[in-house]
């Protein structure tokens, strides 16, 4: 029987964030929380798989404890169970500990019941690296398979997977062995309204949570802030350009103006497939 | 497999809420329904949270709830256009404990509320419509929701959907209401710095002030306006009748952005950046208005049920005290076995001989009344400014010979006549 896990995240909704101008980072109360719009479909896709295949679907999350209630919207999509850990050491994470971190999860996930498939979200919108899930196939030593827009095929018996990725200039249909790792684009499926049984086993569910003494083989040095590697020199807002040109006349007379500008500034463009 | 519940709770606001909180206490398997993404997400009041019918609930709640400031000072405004008449109270004993009633934002104090009744044990589901109730016999069974696999089964179902309760319509509980039966409010949440609204409103820390507004603020016609500080926001709000609006050809934000330029009201709020736009119907239609609210496995509660004392502008503490009389019918079915209309009307019973039904009676025609003459609103405020202005200019004019003017200028004999009339009339509608 399959098990998919299905890393996810709580985010401020980034759609109304706001800026403290002065300090230049996101004033997360001015914001709610929701779940990662690409994890719900993440999350979608491993509910549509165990339809298809059979079997359970868990999801992870790290974070405080609020983040609860992402995990009972995925409930709510129809996932199984959801493992959260929680921890202040877990605190000030960069990509590389959150890797790190998940990943001990999954290994105790896999101690319960063994994992086939991990799937995640194209990335989060509040940091928009798309490297976490990357990060854990490393260090679980499993395929990664990002910018996936379809599974074509899942085989546990036979241990494959066949997916379709998207390139910037077109589609990758590829195999590769099992367990491995998915990050999904959004366009992959849509998130259904979910039903009513659904909404009554989340609103009834509490998930398993485990703080850092609760995995095994930590080691602590890699957590948290102390694990992050990462220096963020600095963080602005982008200022809206001004100006900019209008080109006017007819369809014709614009492509021809367009045309010119091009052809002006064609340095702009070299280096990308050649100009 | 539908599941079947104790009770359906239709509606988180202040009603639907006490109810879930008391049965889920009592140990009852109930379930409240929520359309918004959460409770209080969707709904609205000028502010004012009364102590006592929410302790009636959760004793000293406000050690614990998101409250905004204790109301220490009351004000009235009668408006003319560039005058007002305002009178008030402010006492310290309103700013300690237990508190006589505290401003609040609903989207964070309702979602308190209602993790209070999930903490009992009530079950919550929210963004889920209830677009009918389930109707088997001539009783009340369950809630048909929008949701795949969607209906629900109960002993017993309690509306409390609001203000134009499509349930209790559907249920032939009442017919769609009028435009005098219902009110429009619009306000704005103002944000402002907490010092300077402590400034302007003259409070230390931890204290509030509501100001209602009559006469000009509504330009003439029937419904008031409302200033509230919170503790960094100030609400400031109008309402009135929707005949008045039709009549008046008025749009809603039309009145509001008329009384923020008020020159009354401009400096309070001088400054501030709106934050939010909220905009809910109030029922208005009193007690003549009120649908039946008890029947075969169903009861209707707060604004379903029209329980609003406009007059006091009196909603939610009614809709709390609403609430828990359900529960309390619900307790009673259950120990006979008997979701009947008649074990129900236990909940109408203890409804109408409380505070409830009482105020409820009290002003049942003192809204149709003003509504009927609008001479109230729309010329005995500004004779009143007029008056009060004439009075306190000192231009050399004995005081005898101003009384004199004041009282000429009340009009003819006839007109005098006509004040005196009203003036019973009033006293008539509100004894």
């Amino acid at each position: 029987m399959l098990h998919i896990v299905a890393c996810i995240k709580q985010v401020p909704d980034t759609k109304i964030i706001k800026m403290n101008p002065k300090t230049n980072t996101m004033d997360r109360a001015s914001a709610p929380a929701i779940l990662n719009p690409y994890d719900a479909h993440a999350v979608e896709e491993a509910v549509r798989l165990k339809k298809r295949y059979g079997g359970t679907v868990s999801v992870l999350t790290m974070g405080p404890p609020p983040a609860v209630k992402a995990i009972k919207k995925c409930i709510e999509i129809g996932a199984d169970e959801g493992y959260m850990i929680s921890d202040r050491a877990f605190a000030g994470a960069d990509t590389l500990a959150t890797s790190y971190a998940l990943t001990k999860a999954i290994e105790k996930i896999s101690k319960i019941k063994p994992v086939d498939l991990i799937i995640c979200g194209k990335m989060t919108i509040d940091g928009d690296t798309g490297q976490v899930g990357p990060g854990i196939a490393r260090r679980l030593d499993m395929p990664p398979l990002t910018s996936v827009n379809k599974v074509k095929e899942i085989n546990v018996k036979e241990g494959y997977a066949v997916v379709q990725r998207k390139l910037e200039d077109g589609y990758e249909v590829i195999q590769s062995t099992m367990p491995c790792l998915m990050s999904v684009e959004k366009e992959i499926n849509e998130v259904p309204y979910s039903s009513m049984t659904n909404m009554l086993k989340a609103a009834r569910y509490q998930p398993i949570i485990w703080a850092v003494a609760d995995l095994e083989d930590v080691e602590r040095t890699q957590l948290g802030l102390k694990g992050s590697p990462t220096i963020v020199s600095k963080v602005w807002a982008p200022t809206k350009p001004s100006g900019g040109e209008m080109l006017e006349g007819d369809a014709a007379q614009q492509t021809e103006k367009l045309l010119n500008i091009l052809l002006e500034k064609k340095e702009l463009f070299a280096g990308k497939g050649g100009a | 497999m539908s599941e079947k519940f104790d009770c359906i709770v239709v509606g988180a606001g202040p009603a639907g809420i006490s109810c879930a909180y008391e049965l889920a206490k009592a140990g009852v398997n109930v379930l409240l329904i929520e359309r918004g993404e959460y409770p209080g997400s969707k709904n609205v009041m000028g502010g004012v949270l009364y102590r006592k019918m929410m302790e009636d609930v959760i004793p000293e709640f406000w050690k614990e709830a998101p409250l905004e400031r204790p109301v220490v000072e009351q004000r009235f405004m009668m408006m003319d256009k560039e005058s007002a008449i305002t009178v008030g109270y402010k006492g310290m004993e309103w700013g300690q404990e237990p508190y006589n009633n505290f401003t609040v934002l609903r989207a964070k104090f309702d979602q308190w509320f209602a993790g209070k009744a999930v903490e009992q044990g009530a079950l919550l589901v929210n963004e889920t419509v209830v677009l009918e109730c389930i109707v088997e016999d001539g009783k009340v069974v369950g809630v048909r929701t929008d949701r795949p696999d969607g209906d629900l089964y109960a002993d017993v179902v309690v509306l409390a959907d609001g203000v134009n309760s499509l349930l209790a319509k559907s249920l032939g509980f009442h017919k769609e209401f009028r435009p005098d039966e219902v009110a429009l409010a619009t306000m704005e949440i103002i944000k402002l710095d907490k010092k300077t609204i402590e400034d302007r409103f003259n409070l230390e820390e931890n204290q509030g002030t509501t100001i209602e507004l009559f006469g000009d603020a509504t330009k003439g016609i029937l419904g008031t306006g409302f200033l509230y500080t919170n503790k960094d926001t100030l609400s400031l709000g109008v309402g009135s009748l929707l005949s008045g609006l039709i009549k008046h050809k008025i749009k809603p934000y039309e009145l509001l952005e008329y009384v923020k330029n008020h020159p009354m009201i401009r400096p309070y709020i001088a400054g501030g950046e709106p934050v939010e736009y909220l905009a809910h119907m109030i029922p208005e239609g009193g007690y003549k208005s009120m649908p039946k609210v008890a029947g075969n496995g169903v009861l209707v509660v707060g604004d379903a049920a029209q329980l609003v004392n406009a007059i006091h502008r009196e909603g939610s503490n009614l809709a709390m005290k609403s609430g828990q009389f359900a529960a309390e019918a619900v307790l009673l079915a259950k120990e006979r076995e008997d979701y009947s209309e008649a074990t129900l009307n236990h909940y109408k019973t203890r409804l109408m001989s409380s505070f409830v039904g009482q105020d409820m009676k009290k002003y049942k025609d003192s809204t149709h009344h003003f509504d009927k003459f609008p001479q109230y609103f729309e010329k005995y405020i500004p004779m009143a400014n007029k008056a009060m202005s004439q009075m306190f200019t000192v231009d050399g004019t004995s005081k005898w010979d101003k009384q004199k003017k004041i009282w000429r200028d009340v009009g003819t004999a006839g007109e005098k006549l006509k004040l005196a009339r009203d003036a019973y009339r009033a006293w008539k509608v509100m004894k």
